[in-house]
């Protein structure tokens, strides 16, 4: 098999050109909203830090679970994924890059004491406040800082090292001996950043970053809810990327077969998605408790009300009528519109939980939303694009790269 | 039932099942079946067998679940005998779901299990001609049915050449029947018949 399945990614100039007009776009967007909302009243700028803060989050949170994505399919030893490993690589090379942009704007809210955004910030509320002083052990300024540059770090590392090791499997062949060091050095990384991944996108990262936005309100299905949210999301953007490579006559051995697979991926998590949304709408509404039930009030009664059953729509409905049919998982067009409607659904999601805390009384979704959401998608199509470029495509001497071709579902 | 001839060969590899599949069905010949031990991925697709259509039968066998659930909650409970519980209205969607999620569920598993059961043939008592008793342990028994014109000389030389271990003609009962095996036709028995 030596050379003949070594692929190269050239980035188009096209892409380039898409790429530099949505940053440029995005950038342009972020400088109005600067000076038109940044500048405003405290309302307006606590909503001008919300919109970035949600795209930030969001796009942090897929590129992340892009990399869970490969570390889950390493640790259960499985190949199928190995002909289109690369994607998912270069999709968590954005980790630190967005990582960065993250902490940096959630220092500038904590360093600024920002209690628009986290109310939990505000000294001499909290010391009036039974419910907040209670949280205060785990809600305060310090630890938010400490366990927020820990878990970006720990992140980027771990990645980092996953993708160095994959490097190794294009150098030369592998014999019996060296084939089983090399899978177990993966496992050994992978179950380390699986581990972190659990403590921090499996439950505190999400109390930190956006259940505390409703400082006094909390849930149990809160993590697991938006993990469920940005997995789906990160794969949706692997199949978009799998599917544009493909087009470009790239990834010879992704075939139809792998697009089967990821679409049954994208419906099971979609479902998972609605499993745990209703789990924690249901739960909430049963008990009918005033400081439970106030998360969803404006929400389902009050402006959100539209967004609300949108997202709904988007992430559930749609997926489940559309993705059960097996021809669909494997027809190229629609797999690239179901994938761009429920990035686009998973967003609207993000928007909904932060905006809906930071502007309660009315939506606020518009131009600048769409603005900041071009920022972040042609940095990533920038980056992802350089990062494809780097490696080639396939690693050659990957253990399990046969049975990814071979993959038949 | 109508009893009929067939040519059985018998298989012990995949790999030379599935070339001696593909040489039979271009030469011709009619496969009534492959036995296996196990699933084998892409032998009905190599059999030229069409997509099940199970998955759509339990598609609607879902829907009538939902449909069943959500009609009868509604009209119990909010026609029939609306209760007050804890408060809430008595058309309460949102309780309702995981029911309908259950019936949804049981219809659909319970219809597909017994719409798989009669598609197989699948029923207490039905019986079965079996062509080869290894072929619930480690053989690929392939079953050819034969026509008057059929040379059965020929075709067991051809079936032996495409890889077959065993050869073998077979009259058989082709559908099932109720009742116990005949006597002269229990399974773990030689079937052979001297063409």
């Amino acid at each position: 098999m030596a050379s003949s399945i070594k692929e190269q990614f050239e980035i188009p100039s096209k892409l380039k050109t898409w790429a530099y007009a949505l940053i440029g776009f995005g950038l342009l967007a972020f400088i109005v909203g600067l000076i038109t909302k940044g500048r405003g009243t405290e309302e307006e700028q606590a909503q001008f830090i919300g919109i970035i803060m949600y795209n930030t989050i969001f796009w942090t949170l897929v590129c992340n679970a892009a990399m869970f994505f490969i570390c889950v399919h390493t640790l259960a030893w499985s190949g199928w994924q190995q002909v289109f490993r690369r994607i998912p690589e270069a999709i968590s090379t954005l980790v630190p890059i967005f990582g960065s942009i993250t902490l940096v704007l959630l220092l500038y809210i904590v360093f600024t004491g920002n209690h628009h955004i986290y109310h939990w910030l505000d000294t001499k509320a909290v010391e009036r406040d039974e419910i907040l002083k209670g949280k205060s052990g785990f809600l305060n300024a310090k630890f938010f800082v400490i366990w927020t540059v820990l878990t970006l770090g720990l992140w980027s590392l771990l990645g980092y090292r996953m993708r160095k090791l994959s490097s190794e499997a294009d150098g030369a062949a592998m014999d019996n001996a060296s084939g089983k060091i090399y899978i177990w050095k993966n496992t050994v990384t992978a179950s380390l950043f699986v581990v972190w991944f659990g403590l921090t996108v499996g439950s505190t990262i999400h109390w930190f970053w956006l259940m505390s936005l409703d400082a006094h309100w909390y849930s149990t299905m809160y993590s697991w809810y938006n993990f469920a949210s940005t997995f789906v999301s990160a794969i949706s953007l692997i199949t978009l990327w799998v599917i544009y490579l493909k087009n470009k006559g790239y990834l010879e051995y992704t075939n139809q077969e792998h697009l089967h697979d990821l679409g049954k991926y994208i419906f099971a998590f979609s479902i998972f998605w609605a499993y745990l949304w209703f789990a924690q709408y249901m739960l909430i509404w049963y008990s009918n408790q005033p400081e439970e039930t106030i998360y969803f009030k404006h929400r389902v009664q009050g402006p959100y009300k539209g967004i609300f059953f949108l997202n709904l729509i988007i992430n559930f409905v749609c997926p489940i009528l559309i993705l059960m049919k097996r021809s669909v998982k494997r027809n190229y067009t629609l797999m690239t519109f179901m994938a761009v409607l429920i990035l686009f659904g998973h967003w609207i999601d993000f928007y909904l939980e932060v905006m809906g805390s930071i502007s309660k009384d009315h939506v606020t979704l518009g131009w600048l939303d769409f603005g900041i959401l071009s920022l972040f998608v042609g940095l990533m199509i920038l980056f992802v694009a350089k990062a494809l470029a780097k490696k080639p495509l396939v690693s050659t001497y990957d253990p399990f790269l046969k049975e990814s071709i071979i993959h038949h579902t | 039932m109508a009893k009929k001839k067939f040519v059985v060969g018998c298989f012990d590899e995949e790999t030379v099942l599935f070339s001696a599949v593909k040489k039979i069905r271009t030469a011709g010949y009619k496969i009534k079946d492959v036995y296996t031990p196990f699933p084998v991925h892409g032998l009905d697709h190599a059999l030229g067998m069409r997509e099940t259509s199970i998955h759509t039968a339990g598609f609607i066998y879902g829907i009538t679940g939902t449909t069943t659930a959500l009609s009868g909650m509604s009209w119990i409970l909010a026609k029939d005998w609306p209760l007050n519980i804890g408060g809430k209205p008595h058309f309460s969607l949102p309780a309702w779901i995981p029911i309908t999620f259950e019936l949804t569920v049981l219809f659909a598993a319970v219809g597909m299990v017994y719409t798989f059961c009669y598609l197989c043939q699948l029923a207490p008592f039905v019986k079965k001609h079996h062509f080869h008793p290894r072929a619930t342990d480690d053989l690929f028994v392939m079953a050819i049915e034969c026509t008057e014109k059929t040379n059965t000389e020929d075709l067991q030389a051809f079936v032996k050449n495409a890889g077959a271990v065993e050869v073998n003609v077979q009259v058989a009962e082709e559908g099932w029947w109720f009742g116990r095996y005949d006597k002269n036709e229990m399974p773990f028995e030689s079937k052979t018949v001297a063409a």
